[in-house]
């Protein structure tokens, strides 16, 4: 059974009819995911939850109960969000042990909809990463190419999906971490609406950017997905009261006279030239399907990096010191006072990005330097988000590349981590602004790496943005997989 | 302005991180040239531009962000302690903070 040719819509066909059972979809997607360990894409493989939940939907399904929206769904989890009693690590040897009693919202959500989780996915420490080389729990390696990076943060999440070891994932973005390696891997990856999906459960990072979103194989799996894990949540007061409505409802709406805003900061210096004509090939696409193509400004774009990684360090640094060796996780031993058993636990728990980010945040957040860093960044941001406003207004949804190169090498920028930071900037400003975002296969390099191409869309108008991507997709027509595996 | 070893170990000091004296160094060399690229920020003028702190989630009342005020279940002391490092009868126990 291959898993990465199976969409959602199938799979449920095919229980109804009987044809199916979960519990053989269950076994193979673990058979898989053992026989590709060396991918490296799973913390902990939650095998016999999976298994249990599979037999208890078959049972159900036997019985005559209806089909919940994502019966059987296989899916993946990045291990930066909390199932109950299920290791949860952050990628960080300071939760190596750590067993959450609460499940996250979305989580919940897509469970109590049919769906089977089979395993947690590797990350970059705390989601600190675009490469998914800063776990402590070892690289995740690129199935197109394993001596390449997957993209990061959330890097296990999309080779899950890309090597049919599930047939969705969850991650998290706070700067392009779903949206970067669903263009690395050849898969769709969306980042909600800041708000959209509740994020209870999501270990933070950077609480004014986090958004937790899905990993599938097909736009259509991605809005049935949405359409579960939306909606306001109780237990986030930053979760949207905004209508969820039915994100699949409209996707088989032309996008005649739709209007896509093609920024000209985003194809400049810096952007891979099959990148470039790969992505402008795919807009000449839309074109075809009747829709209008118009040059918009986001002039502030250059200075996006250096606003994220003031707010976004901050934020960490900020929400990082509950990693004290007190509540949870490791503690270091033998520290003879508090102090000493605080800063020798972090010292030992952490890795180096995170530290470098708690170093910056905590700096930008220091006397005397608070206003020149980080109240510089929080207006500049507003700038930025004014930006995406102005142009929306002459625009529905706007197309860019999503990453400047296809997936680098392992290695090629874990020395450099200002260069590793400058490969988010395609996808760091949907996160300034709040804006959804989503990235589509639309190629392969000469190389045969996928090729992915981003596009934004108003705050809450994900159904447009959806619609937009999923004709787009039909007219691609990327199928491709991995091979070799 | 460039960042000196002297800053980085009293940032260290304030988050609580025990450095290595070469991580030490080598983050005195990575902040400092990260720190350079932040400068760019200068060259914008925000006079009279509001400082962002969050995104706006939905509608401009806020109400629908508070809930009741009702009594409900929590963790409970045996749940809460169970992920502790040394647990010690429903309590924390950590290293002695005054004297000794």
């Amino acid at each position: 059974m291959e898993l990465s040719r199976l969409t959602i819509n199938t799979v449920h066909n095919r229980l109804a009819s009987g044809e199916l059972k979960a519990v053989d979809l269950c076994g193979a997607a673990l058979a898989r995911i053992e026989r590709l360990a060396g991918l490296n894409a799973f913390i902990t493989v939650t095998a016999d939850r999976a298994l249990d939940r599979a037999k208890q939907l078959d049972r159900a399904i036997e019985a005559g109960e209806p089909l919940p929206p994502l019966a059987g769904v296989i899916l993946a989890v990045k291990d930066n969000m909390v199932i109950h009693g299920v290791r949860t690590t952050a990628g960080s040897r300071i939760l190596f042990n750590y067993r959450p009693p609460y499940t996250a919202t979305a989580v919940e959500r897509l469970e109590a909809a049919g769906a089977i989780i089979v395993g947690k996915t590797n990350l970059d420490e705390f989601a600190m990463g675009s490469s998914t080389e800063n776990s402590a729990y070892g690289v995740v390696k690129n199935p197109w190419d394993t001596t390449r990076v997957p993209g990061g943060s959330s890097g296990g999440s999309a080779v899950a999906v890309a090597s049919g070891m599930a047939m969705a994932a969850l991650g998290s973005d706070t700067g392009g971490s779903i949206r970067q390696p669903a263009s690395l891997c050849g898969v769709v990856g969306l980042k909600p609406t800041y708000g959209r999906v509740s994020r209870y459960g999501l270990i933070a990072f950077g609480s004014s950017l986090d958004q937790i979103g899905p990993f599938a194989n097909s736009v259509e799996d991605i809005a049935k997905i949405l359409n579960v894990m939306a909606g306001r949540d109780p237990n986030d007061s930053t979760s949207s009261n905004v209508d969820v409505g039915d994100f699949e409802a409209g996707l088989g709406a032309s996008v005649r006279g739709l209007r896509v805003g093609v920024p000209g900061e985003y194809y400049g210096e810096g952007l891979d030239a099959e990148v470039r004509a790969s992505v402008e090939a795919a807009v000449k696409k839309l074109e075809e399907l009747g829709a209008r193509i118009i040059d918009v400004s986001l002039p502030l774009t250059e200075y996006a990096i250096p606003v994220y990684y003031l707010i976004a360090t901050a934020e960490a640094s900020s929400n990082l010191a509950r990693y004290d060796g007190v509540r949870y996780g490791f503690r270091a031993e033998e520290t003879p006072t508090l102090k000493e058993m605080y800063s020798r636990t972090r010292e030992q728990g952490f890795g180096a990005e995170v530290k470098r980010r708690i170093m910056l945040g905590t700096y930008a957040l220091s006397a005397g330097y608070y206003d020149a860093y980080y109240g510089k960044a929080q207006k500049v941001r507003s700038l930025i988000e004014r930006d995406f406003r102005t142009a929306f207004t002459e625009c529905d949804v706007i197309a860019t590349p999503t990453s400047p190169t296809p997936a680098f090498k392992l290695g090629e920028k874990t020395d450099n981590p200002l260069e590793m930071y400058l490969s988010d900037i395609y996808t760091i400003t949907a996160n300034l602004a709040g804006v959804p975002g989503i990235c589509l296969p639309c190629g392969l390099s000469s190389s045969g790496l996928p090729i992915g191409i981003q596009l934004l869309g108003r705050h809450f108008d994900e159904a447009v943005l959806l619609r937009a991507a999923h004709q787009l997709e039909q007219a691609i027509g990327f199928s491709a997989t991995p091979k070799g595996l | 302005m460039p960042i000196t070893k002297a800053d980085v170990e009293k940032i260290a000091e304030l988050a609580r991180l025990e450095l290595t004296p070469q991580e030490a160094d080598s983050f005195t060399e990575q902040l400092g040239s990260i720190l350079s690229h932040i400068e760019k920020l200068n060259e914008i003028d925000t006079t009279d531009v509001a400082p962002m702190s969050h995104c706006t989630v939905g509608s401009d009342d806020a109400d629908y962000a508070r809930r009741d005020d009702k009594i409900r279940p929590s963790l409970g002391q045996k749940l809460a302690v169970e992920n502790a490092p040394d647990p010690e009868a429903g309590f924390f126990r950590v290293p002695k903070v005054i004297g000794g």
